[in-house]
């Protein structure tokens, strides 16, 4: 199949090349900077690009909840942690053992190769039909109605962490 | 080349290389931030890997977005947590290298 690179379909597959190479740049970039305030800016990199990916996916709305909760608000908390917390990097860098890198590398590599070839040696069936059209009206439908249970039980989830994130960072607050 | 985004393997390699950085990450790192870090990326992974299935092969295509939905519910609550644990942590001992906190080694 000949695309040509400026019709729709190629132009869209450019953008998804792009979306990739954002993707795992971003994730190299997040496991192996240096200092934590680059790892969290190849965090958020690698965000933008999954959020891309699930547009792709056919679900734009997941998409910009991606954007929303992970970039907006799990990037931006862990950014203030950071600027809380992060010891001074200049006396980081030459402790860091090459030990634990060496045995990342082996885990990491192992994770991803039986992964791969995991999919590579599986035939997938697809289902036979679609039962929707899996658009937002009806994952709302479907939210109110088969999945209430989990809904209210993740806002429960949501309540209990604020209050506890609330009570840990209290205590030990006058030292 | 360009027809990648419509294959659901290219999906399932990008989502084993998220979730093999994210371990990388969880060996190598020192810190408690860059642990944290490398665990939203494991945690990506496995949505990446939800989502690309329930496009492709899911009879019914809204269950893997609910489930990434709360995924990413579950996920802002364990970062909120692991984020105030670290602030305690770091206010007690005034480090977040894992490796510094001995306290609680047997």
């Amino acid at each position: 199949m000949e695309q040509t690179l400026l019709s729709a379909e190629g132009l869209s597959g450019l953008i998804f090349l792009a979306l990739v190479a954002v993707t795992v740049i971003g994730a190299l970039v997040a496991v192996a900077a240096q200092r934590l305030v680059r790892g969290i800016a190849g965090l958020s990199l690698c965000f933008i690009g999954v959020a891309g990916l699930y547009y792709f996916l056919n679900s734009p709305f997941v998409a910009m909840m991606e954007m929303l909760i992970y970039v907006g608000a799990v990037c931006v908390a862990i950014a203030f942690a950071i600027m809380l917390a992060e010891p001074r990097s200049e006396d980081k860098v030459g402790k860091t053992s090459g030990l634990g890198a060496v045995f990342g590398v082996i885990v990491g590599g192992l994770a991803f190769l039986g992964l791969a070839l995991a999919d590579k040696h599986t035939h997938w069936a697809g289902a036979p039909s679609k039962l929707n059209s899996g658009s937002l009206t009806e994952v709302g439908k479907a939210l109110l109605t088969s999945y209430s249970l989990v809904f209210e039980l993740i806002s429960l989830v949501l309540l209990v962490a604020i209050i506890g994130a609330l009570v840990l960072a209290q205590s030990g607050r006058d030292k | 080349m360009l027809a990648l985004s419509s294959q659901l393997n290219t999906y399932l390699f990008l989502a084993a290389f998220l979730f093999a950085a994210g371990l990388y990450g969880l060996v190598q790192r020192r810190s408690l931030i860059g642990m944290l870090i490398s665990g939203e990326l494991v945690l990506s992974g496995a949505s990446v890997n939800l989502m690309a299935f329930n496009h492709f092969l899911a009879p019914d295509p809204t269950v893997g977005q609910i489930f990434t939905l709360f995924i990413m519910g579950i996920a802002a609550a364990e970062a909120a947590i692991a984020l105030s644990i670290i602030i305690a942590v770091y206010r007690n001992y005034q480090t977040i290298d894992a490796e510094d906190l001995h306290d609680l080694q047997g």
